[in-house]
């Protein structure tokens, strides 16, 4: 059983949605970012999404942007993120880390070199927002024989007729992506949100995670209703931004960024009270 | 139809020409653009569509544009006959309408009720904002903030036109900037939106899309040459930022193996300087963006560089996939041009032939003016003169200290 089928399993058994947490690698410094993401467990996160700097996050709203740019204005690379994961397992073993990014930087890196050492440092699985199932040859296919979990996205526009084509190649877990939109915007309806969750259930045993537009403790609680997992982003970096002084990180950073999550948290754990 | 051994054949299925090309995009866009395929497909044979386009291109937009033979040009290079395809005569002054009209029509056919696009120099911008116009669709143009600076008049235009130009800020504010803008708003209005591409690029099927709007250019060349001389031109040449104008000029002639073609791309201050040039193949590496894999400018992380060009339709980091193609199986050579040498070349045509070009144009007649000068007085060069350069008067008036 991988990592994040452990986690999805033990949060059923609690009888509660688990909690995803996105944050951008290196964010605004590695130092910094290293000490946000070992902060993330004990403030209540069960997954962590890490996020892997792009210079053009298309699907990405202005928070994620201007987190990516603060990497890499901090030196991140796609080495330096594996780095991190590296020094994060020496510490946990047992936290699910997820990928997230956009597909250039691996295969400029080189997908199999790439998918060596993520397997390496502890990777257990890739949200690649700009490979879908068409483009299955590209990473997912060699992913899943490497040991990493392919997750994918699903959104309002994928229809029953190509939901199939798409849960395919999915393991580790569904993201469905609440809204048409890019990350940080506002859902529109809970309800339409409750139903798609139940349609994409009815064609896979994986659990389903909703994102995008998730901000706060109520909004974790309603949505965690319907789903197995819940993802929150933008809001954490968006914490990581609002203590900032002069671009640089503060006694008040990471502190920032665990507080939220413990609110959050408080919401994913009244979901099915 | 082309044999086996075209160079015509692609894109295949996935929409690759070879390696390049592909669908990377979101999934949320994915069924848009299979949609769009499949509209694209029923459109393409039906009469009532094509028949309109064709209309459209010989009352809007002035089809055929002439073949023109540059005398004084020609004499002053000494070498080949220069002629030129005048694309910078069309409606909206350049050959950007070709593509805006087949999409227009096609986004009418899909029920759509509203229009956005990308545009660098403006004149993609433009030719957009005027179809939207005509077929009464409310439109939305993003054009990065540097851009809006330095192409004031074609804004003007869009205004007038009645779009919508919203500035991008993001990144250096150029063209790749907003482009990922476009996407950002299609993606959060997949219901109502048609994203009208202007280069051949982006996720399949535009680059096939825009390649086949764009092919009159070569289609009406080659019968035009023929007409005037007799037989095929030895050499064809045009300027590549994303590269419409040059895959539309060029498709034509891909299985006359004696025609030699030759894509201008934007060599900025030299393609030695790291970042201070656009020539995404002769000084980059394949990788993926917006929505298809291609020749990029990159850094060593594949993180994407901005690119510079004295012309701001060509500062683009990425070129369309088919060129990718056609640059690795050498049919086509890319060869850098230098912002001086665009100056230069801009001077030249407007002094001995009363022809202003747009920079863009002018990177492709440097070309000529490298190429022409080697080539026998019997022999005969044609450019794609894909824009006129009223949009850049203020721009190299400031260059050339006149202001």
């Amino acid at each position: 059983m991988s990592r994040i089928e452990k986690r999805f399993a033990e949060c059923k058994a609690a009888g509660r949605p688990a909690l995803v947490t996105y944050v951008m690698a290196g964010d605004p410094d590695l130092a910094t970012s290293q000490a946000i993401m070992e902060a993330l467990p004990q403030a209540g996160s069960d997954i962590i999404e890490f996020g892997m700097p792009f210079s053009d996050p298309m699907a990405d709203g202005v928070a994620i942007q201007l987190g990516g740019q603060r990497a890499l204005a901090g030196g991140m690379t796609l080495r330096g993120v594996l780095g991190m994961v590296e020094d994060f397992r020496r510490k946990d073993e047992t936290t699910p880390i997820v990928l997230m990014g956009y597909y250039n930087p691996i295969y400029s890196f080189g997908v199999d070199r790439f998918l060596l050492a993520a397997k390496d440092a502890g990777v257990d699985g890739l949200i690649i927002v700009d490979l879908p199932p068409e483009e299955d040859e590209e990473l997912c296919i060699p992913a899943l024989a490497a040991g990493i979990n392919f997750i994918r996205l699903t959104t309002p526009t994928t229809d029953d007729r190509r939901l199939p084509a798409v849960l395919k190649n999915t393991s580790g877990f569904v993201y469905y992506v609440s809204m048409t939109g890019i990350t940080g915007a506002a859902i529109k309806s809970r309800a339409a949100v409750g139903e798609a969750v139940a349609r994409i259930k009815s064609h896979t045993d994986l659990p389903v995670a909703v994102g995008f537009g998730i901000k706060t403790a109520e909004d974790a609680a309603e949505i965690g209703k319907h789903s197995d997992g819940i993802v929150v982003g933008t809001v954490l970096v968006d914490a990581v931004a609002r203590t900032l002084v002069d671009g640089k990180a503060t006694d008040k950073t990471v502190a920032a960024v665990r507080d939220l999550v413990a609110d959050i948290f408080a919401g994913v754990k009244r979901a099915r009270a | 139809m082309d044999g086996i051994n075209s160079l015509r054949n692609g894109p295949d299925e996935e929409g690759r020409f070879g390696l390049y090309g592909g669908r990377f995009v979101a999934e949320t866009l994915m069924p848009l653009i299979l949609d769009l395929e499949a509209h694209y497909r029923a459109a393409k044979v039906d009469p009532d569509y094509l028949s309109e386009i064709k209309d459209l291109a010989t009352h809007y937009t002035g089809r055929p544009s002439p073949l023109y033979f540059a005398e004084r040009l020609t004499k002053h290079l000494g070498g080949a006959k220069v002629w030129l395809k005048r694309e910078e005569l069309n409606h909206t002054g350049s050959h950007k309408i070709n593509n805006c009209l087949g999409q227009i029509l096609l986004a009418k056919r899909m029920g759509k009720t509203r229009i956005i696009a990308e545009t660098g120099a403006g004149q993609h911008g433009v030719a957009t904002a005027t179809v939207c116009a005509k077929f009464d669709l409310p439109c939305t143009i993003f054009m990065g903030a540097t851009d809006v600076e330095r192409q004031k008049p074609n804004v003007l235009r869009m205004k007038m036109l009645g779009a919508e130009v919203r500035p991008v800020t993001a990144g250096a504010g150029t063209l790749k900037d907003a482009m990922n803008e476009a996407l950002r708003d299609w993606v959060t209005n997949v219901d109502t939106t048609y994203y009208l591409i202007g280069t051949a690029a982006g996720p399949h099927p535009y680059p096939e899309m825009v390649r086949d709007f764009q092919s009159v250019i070569g289609t009406e060349l080659k019968q035009q040459f023929q007409e005037a001389e007799g037989r095929l031109p030895e050499a064809v040449v045009a300027c590549v930022g994303g590269g419409s104008n040059a895959i539309g000029t060029f498709y034509a002639f891909l299985d006359d193996p004696s025609v030699k073609l030759y894509g201008a791309e934007a060599g900025g201050h030299g393609i030695d300087t790291e970042n201070g040039h656009a020539a995404s193949m002769t000084g980059g590496r394949p990788g993926v963006l917006h929505g298809n894999r291609t020749y990029l400018l990159q850094d060593k992380d594949g993180q994407i560089l901005e690119g510079h060009s004295i012309s701001a339709g060509l500062d683009y980091p990425g070129v369309g996939p088919e060129h990718a193609f056609l640059h690795d199986s050498k049919r086509v050579t890319y060869a850098p041009i230098t912002d001086k040498e665009a100056l230069d070349a801009f001077q030249l045509l407007t002094r001995t032939e009363g022809i202003i070009p747009a920079l863009e144009s002018a990177h492709g007649l440097a070309q000529v003016m490298k190429v022409a000068p080697t080539m026998g007085k019997d022999t005969s060069i044609v450019l794609c003169l894909s824009g006129r350069g009223d949009k850049d008067v203020e721009s190299v008036g400031n260059y050339l200290g006149l202001l």
